[in-house]
């Protein structure tokens, strides 16, 4: 049997930000205890002698010139967003939980990516 | 459609470049005869999420005035250039749509052209369009998509693999000579194998990763895909090298040349003799066809017969690969997909009920933009990163990370190149595995090593199963990426010489609908 409980999907459900119903949570538990089961054995072959590995080849810092390269837009980083403002995102309230939480937006700096 | 653009759509992409430079066809005749087969046979492949048909029509009529100015202009154009493309709907593009088949970026549009995009542009290839794939590449058999799944040409009824089925599926059904993809555990070579295709997946840090929506980072790599060895090398030459935007990219002079190597003379060799190749003992037997393990037996058989000399490895660590895939993958896509919030891309969806907090609009959106599997590998990679399993689950699993490396390094010790099935079955029925993610991650039991440890992989047609293809995966190490194309293009034409044609050739008539 699985070591993952229902309570503990409601938990990853809500630090991931996806809203479950309850059938979708029994039905997560389930496939996720089967998942689990089925890669747990990884740690039989995992000694405490072995390095651990993060990334496929040796990586080194990349710097370059402090220079200003291509930057976009407002308008561009802006176009494809769900809702915007006066050159910003638009964002739902943020600091209130209050019934009618009032819209706030958020400035945001450049690209985003 | 005429017999005369039946014709053309059916050639290499090599003879596509020759033709078109000989001045015997023009790209926009190249580039109308590909959107007259999409839109004669897409209808039953959907491997197309989208068409551009008046930008490729713009582009062909450029690159044929170019070539007939001569000169300078015309001696300029690159080898490719009028040969159309498709790419896999991961990859960014200005002025057509990137949805990464997810309904989360449904009408998104790209502010930018991803890196690969902007060397096809400048190489000045037509592009048909963007590829189906499972959301956020996640799948193996394209069933995921949030936009219908994509079918196999070689039988309709069947899964072209994931997770670039769309792109594989198109260059099969001669809907594109070449396309673009990615591969995080096999979503190159796996759709290559079942539809009868050539796809590579490049060393990490090969081809620049700027502009491919990120599921794995320390995976993820974007490659060519195609029907010939030689396509596949020419279009891999293309997309090649550093680039500033990708702190992961792999300075040329890294290579063991000094400098990108010449892939396509790789590709033409087509000489085994001498060439050590290893046989992966963990990567045949239980959990593979008898018809795919027959083929395979045959592949070996004439590699050794021209002078190959095949031995067998051992990598007992392979056995722990998948499991420890299916740890690493979910854990950095959950990190990655963190972004789609509903704030900056797409969609946003308001909770029915209650107060319209961002933490609530956030859980809305992402439980109504994201599908089935995407939620389960973000759930799952929360629960492998979070205290108390981290060691367990995601520790463990890099520490598996490293024994796959020492495993590859012993190996190569004995071989020039790798070799094993790519996918351990044939295509497989729709729906058939839908409901059993476990069973659906198997399919990538051969593939997924090679991104574990970063190094180059293909995958080359190795003849017909119940009718249906069998692909032969060649694996080398990191930075000798020629070595695959090496041994590829030499079986390609060993197998070739077998049935006397190539294999992509057999693909059944598809019904076109006209009209």
């Amino acid at each position: 049997m699985s070591e993952i409980s229902r309570t503990d999907v409601e938990h990853l459900a809500k630090l991931a930000h996806i809203t479950m119903t309850d059938a979708e949570l029994e039905k997560m538990t389930n496939e996720l205890g089967v998942i689990v089961d089925s890669v747990k054995r990884i740690q039989e072959a995992a000694g405490e002698d072995v390095p651990a590995t993060s990334h496929p080849l040796p990586l080194t810092n990349v710097f370059r010139e402090d220079t200003v390269g291509h930057v976009f837009t407002a308008e561009e980083s802006l176009a494809s967003a769900p809702d915007a403002e006066d050159s910003r995102f638009k964002v739902p309230a943020i600091l209130t939980e209050a019934e009618d939480a009032v819209t706030s937006s958020v400035a945001q700096e450049g690209a985003h990516r | 459609m005429t017999s005369t653009s039946n014709s053309l759509i059916r050639l290499t992409a090599a003879e596509m470049s020759a033709k078109l430079r000989a001045g015997e066809i023009t790209s926009v005749e190249l580039t109308q005869a590909h959107l007259d087969r999409i839109a004669a046979v897409d209808g039953t492949i959907n491997a197309f999420l989208h068409v551009a048909e008046a930008e490729a029509l713009e582009t062909a009529a450029a690159v044929d005035r170019s070539r007939a100015a001569g000169g300078t202009e015309a001696e300029s154009l690159h080898p490719l250039a009028g040969v159309p493309i498709a790419v896999k709907d991961l990859i960014v593009t200005k002025g057509q749509p990137t949805t990464a088949g997810s309904k989360m970026l449904e009408g998104w549009m790209s502010p930018y052209d991803a890196t690969v995009v902007e060397k096809i542009r400048a190489a000045r290839m037509p592009i048909l369009g963007k590829t189906n794939l499972d959301e956020f590449a996640m799948g193996s058999s394209t069933e995921h998509s949030a936009f219908g799944p994509t079918r196999n040409p070689w039988d309709p009824t069947r899964i072209p693999g994931g997770s670039g089925g769309g792109s594989a599926a198109a260059v099969a059904a001669f809907e594109a000579p070449l396309a673009l993809g990615t591969d995080t555990g096999g979503s190159i070579r796996q759709p290559g194998s079942v539809t009868g295709t050539v796809g590579t997946k490049p060393t990490y840090g090969g081809v620049s990763r700027y502009g491919a929506i990120a599921m794995a980072s320390s995976l993820d790599q974007i490659g060519p895909v195609a029907r010939t060895v030689e396509d596949a090398a020419l279009l891999h030459e293309l997309i090649a090298g550093h680039d500033n935007k990708d702190s992961t990219s792999l300075p040329e002079a890294e290579y063991p040349e000094g400098r990108l190597p010449a892939f396509v003379d790789a590709a033409s060799a087509k000489n085994v003799a001498g060439l050590r190749i290893g046989v992966i003992k963990q990567l045949q037997g239980a959990g593979y066809q008898a018809g795919v393990l027959a083929r395979f037996q045959e592949a070996l058989e004439r590699l050794r017969e021209n002078g190959a000399e095949i031995v067998e490895v051992d990598c007992p660590s392979f056995d722990y690969a998948l499991g420890a895939y299916y740890l690493i993958m979910p854990s950095e896509a959950s990190s990655n997909l963190a972004r789609y919030d509903g704030v900056r891309y797409g969609t946003r969806v308001l909770p029915e009920e209650g107060p319209l907090t961002i933490e609530r609009v956030m859980g809305a959106t992402r439980a109504a933009g994201f599908g089935d599997e995407v939620k389960r590998r973000i759930i799952l990679g929360t629960y492998a990163l979070s205290a108390g399993y981290y060691d367990a689950y995601y520790g463990s699993a890099q520490k598996i990370r490293t024994l796959i490396q020492r495993d590859f390094d012993a190996a190569f010790e004995q071989a020039d190149v790798l070799v094993s099935p790519t996918s351990p079955t044939v295509a497989f029925p729709l729906a058939s595995k839908l409901d059993d993610p476990v069973a659906m991650y198997l399919n990538d039991v051969a593939t997924i090593p090679a991104n574990l440890a970063g190094i180059p992989g293909i995958s080359v047609p190795g003849g017909l199963s119940e009718g249906l293809p069998v692909g032969v995966q060649f694996l080398a190490p990191a930075k000798q990426d020629a070595r695959v194309y090496h041994a590829a293009g030499a079986l390609e034409q060993l197998l070739n010489d077998t049935y006397d044609a190539p294999l992509w050739a057999q693909v059944p008539a598809l019904e076109e609908v006209t009209g």
